[in-house]
């Protein structure tokens, strides 16, 4: 081979590698990415059953659950909808009612949102950045402050 | 006054930083050593006034003076002395201090330790490091001032975010600081490289150093990072591919790739251009963490106070430092002669496939953690890139590049025998395979992919070995010649041997950890027992204590072995700080060799019992231990003889071991 022929043979190797790496990122973007509702839009929305999304909102008031050992209902509420969310498992420190919180997870048939994970905010401060936007969409946010 | 002190050292280090920028800068244009000198004294004098002005404002937060807000808003009358003092940098003011503290700290290092580079080169590079710091001031003034008091003074003060009362606090961000903007200096080299039109291997070999003290910081930092978050989150986790974590991870990745392109280029006088790219983009990642850190556009755990006039005025110091640095070197590169061929199978070839890897995974880092963002402003969808998209695109990336790793030292420059390193890796490749098996054979429930994980860690690390028993010629010479020959290799085959094997050590307690893990949830009473990887726990009671800012729960167990044999203790604690009525969950861990029990209290049940999360972390203190054999790695190289400052010593020394043969 010349020299030129191998630096095409290096060029065109590095090139495929590339090509392979961005088809997976892509493929990645499409599949493993999860969309974030409120729960209004969730009412409205159609969901494949399994599909896995992020619910975000207001915890209700009232409507915490504690049932057998760790299984833990609540409902998440935008002031417009609601959707009633099972977990089970330890909650986040900040978890309270009436409090922003993050869920992800899947809907099931019967509409009820089976989350595997619960985040809540950090500090006071801190609200999750897609709740309060949610929030200030729907006109419902107050300023703390 | 000791306040006022602070921040009017802090404007004069500004007023210092401009003059650090322009006098040298015009003075490498017209050749003036006068001017040219006039960055050395500036940098070393801006470093010592922003030492005053940390010490101002540390001084404020130890005597827990409330007129300033910055203290009132992150300190307490009762928080322990060592957390007034990490307190400073636990807060967006503050640690952008840091942040400058840092950064002239390495214009003054630039300034001491650059007496042999050519003058223009060391004006250059002091100029553009005076031009970071001015930026990165005023954006202190305008946006984020930390000496601005408030009238009339509070009585006491609002307490530090409860998570970062711990010790993790102090270690963490200066390591992480160090890292990030250690690399500034790599940028510096690059665009007064770019400036000059000039660059060649003695450049790489100055700029070697500072790439090699960056990435041991950020290494150490990012290593400090997860095992705080481990401890301190409670929820057992050592890495969550949260924006903020990436945000570190990614200057690491293309900062690794920086280590090993700059080696070819010292060596061999290739990857000229791509070394300077990789210069210039691994600070930029730098400055694209801090603008995701502090403009809050991210969700993350990382919750600084945000405000949007802050994340703008880092948008426009990103824009104008990437934009102005790759404008240049658009115009520049061309310039720039290239040199050093080489064959694709070569150690430089080797070299080039481990670039080519890492800045692909470093790509897909940056994809993923910015996706969201650009989703949302082109559609105004909310989605979230988590662990299932890293684990299908990192992971492909990166056990390949693991995978050729053994084979890279043990090439040989310009053209390799690939086969020939085949063969000598034999006994490597019997090694891994071996742990693959016994790891099926041994392990209960281990699926083929752990077993293949673990045969991947011991390929690393016994790839590391080989490297140096070859290269001392075990097996080959007699045994005094080998140990002779050993001794004398020089420093830097040890640092790569042991960064190469302390990254075999982070893969195998990664691989461990998550396909070996267990975890147990049970709503436990006193009394109760709960079994996990062969340990009993016993739930004895739960108890109130006071601290000094706060209030908890201990939930007190004892844990026996197989045997039935009492171990020890484990407590386990709901932790309430007072000042902020903020609850925190303080795990109770328990280290067995390697591995560690990890208990975390939930919530009280209704009926009196109390939700217990259990882990087992099999090897987990690996993931971390390995961090600090790489680090050590890098330490080691940086002491080889070769990058030592002043290179006249190598020849004193040369001279000097007929001497020291005599004397045996």
């Amino acid at each position: 081979m010349t020299r030129k022929q191998k630096r095409l043979a290096v060029i065109g190797g590095a090139m495929v590698f590339l090509a392979l790496a961005s088809g997976l990122t892509l493929y990645a973007l499409g599949q493993k990415t999860s969309y974030f509702y409120m729960p209004a839009e969730l009412v409205a929305a159609q969901i494949e059953p399994g599909q896995r999304i992020r619910l975000g909102g207001l915890v209700e008031k009232g409507t915490v659950l504690r049932g057998e050992g760790q299984d833990i209902s609540f409902s998440v509420t935008d002031q417009v909808g609601s959707v009633t969310v099972a977990y089970s498992g330890i909650l986040p420190d900040l978890f309270r009612e009436e409090q922003g919180v993050v869920t992800e997870g899947t809907l099931r048939q019967d509409g009820v949102f089976v989350a595997d994970s619960v985040l809540a905010k950090h500090d006071e401060n801190y609200m999750p950045k897609e709740v309060a936007d949610g929030l200030k969409a729907t006109g419902l946010w107050q300023d703390e402050d | 006054m000791i306040v006022e002190t602070g921040h009017f050292a802090l404007v004069l280090a500004f007023a210092l930083a401009l003059v650090q920028f322009a006098v040298p800068l015009v003075g490498a244009r017209t050749g003036d050593a006068r001017l040219m000198a006039v960055g050395g004294p500036a940098a070393v004098a801006g470093f010592a006034l922003v030492v005053l002005s940390f010490f101002a404002l540390t001084a404020a937060y130890v005597q827990s003076d409330f007129s300033v807000a910055n203290v009132w808003e992150n300190s307490h009358s009762l928080k322990p002395m060592l957390y007034k003092v990490t307190g400073v940098w636990g807060n967006h003011e503050g640690s952008m201090l840091l942040w400058v503290l840092i950064l002239t700290f390495f214009g003054a290092l630039v300034a001491w330790f650059s007496g042999n580079l050519p003058a223009t080169l060391r004006a250059n590079v002091l100029s553009i490091q005076g031009l970071i710091g001015a930026a990165f001031l005023l954006f202190i003034f305008a946006t984020s001032n930390p000496f601005a008091r408030i009238n009339p003074a509070p009585i006491e003060g609002r307490d530090l975010n409860p998570i970062l009362q711990d010790i993790g606090l102090a270690v963490h961000p200066p390591l992480l600081y160090l890292g990030y903007v250690g690399f500034s200096v790599c940028f510096s080299f690059a665009v007064a490289a770019l400036i000059e039109g000039r660059i060649d291997a003695a450049w790489a070999r100055w700029v070697r150093p500072w790439t090699l003290a960056a990435w041991i910081f950020l290494t150490g930092g990012i290593a400090m990072g997860s095992y705080w978050a481990y401890y301190e989150l409670g929820w057992g986790g050592w890495w969550f591919w949260d924006p903020v974590e990436n945000a570190s991870f990614l200057p690491w990745l293309s900062g690794t790739a920086l280590l090993h392109s700059a080696i070819v280029m010292e060596k061999r006088s290739a990857l000229k251009i791509w070394t300077l790219l990789l210069a210039i983009l691994t600070f930029s990642l730098s400055l694209l963490g801090t603008f995701l850190v502090r403009s809050g556009v991210l969700t993350s755990v990382h919750a600084f106070a945000t405000d949007p006039s802050r994340g703008l005025f880092i948008l426009a110091i990103l824009v104008f430092f990437i934009g102005g640095s790759l404008s240049l070197f658009a115009l520049r590169a061309s310039s720039l002669t290239q040199g050093g061929l080489f064959q694709p199978i070569s150690r430089e070839g080797a070299l080039v496939l481990n670039n080519l890897f890492l800045t692909t995974a470093t790509a897909t880092v940056l994809i993923g953690t910015l996706y969201p963002l650009l989703v949302e402003a082109v559609t105004g969808d909310k989605i979230s890139v988590g662990a299932p998209f890293f684990n299908m695109t990192f992971v492909p990336l990166v056990v390949p590049l693991l995978l050729a790793v053994p084979f890279g030292p043990l090439l040989a420059w310009k053209r390799g025998d690939l086969a020939g390193v085949a063969q000598r890796l034999f006994g490597t490749a019997g090694g891994a395979l071996l742990a693959v098996m016994i790891a099926l054979f041994f392990i209960d429930g281990t699926g083929v992919l752990a077993a293949l994980g673990i045969g991947l860690a011991v390929w690393l690390m016994l790839g590391a070995v080989t490297d140096l028993a070859l290269k001392a010629g075990i097996g080959n010479v007699g045994a005094r010649v080998a140990v002779r020959r050993f001794v004398g290799l020089p420093r830097s085959v040890f640092g790569t041997a042991l960064a190469h094997f302390g990254l075999g050590i982070t893969t195998l307690g990664i691989v461990a950890v998550i396909s070996l893990e267990i975890e147990e949830i049970a709503v436990m009473r006193p009394g109760d027992t709960l079994t996990a990887a062969g340990y009993t726990l016993r739930f004895e009671e739960i108890s109130p204590y006071r601290g000094p800012n706060y209030t908890e729960d201990q939930g007190r167990f004892v844990y026996f072995d197989a045997a039935g044999r009492r171990v020890g203790e484990i407590v386990s604690s709901k932790r309430l700080y007072t000042a902020r009525q903020m609850p925190t969950t303080e795990a109770g861990i328990a280290t067995r060799g390697f591995s560690q029990l990890y208990v975390s209290l939930g919530d009280p049940t209704a009926d009196g019992g109390v939700v217990v999360r259990v882990w087992w972390k099999p090897l987990v203190l690996l993931i971390w231990l390995g961090g600090v054999v790489m680090m050590a790695g890098g330490t080691v190289s940086l002491l080889d003889r070769r990058l030592r400052i002043g290179a006249p010593a190598a020849r004193r020394e040369r001279v000097a071991r007929p001497a020291e043969a005599a004397a045996e």
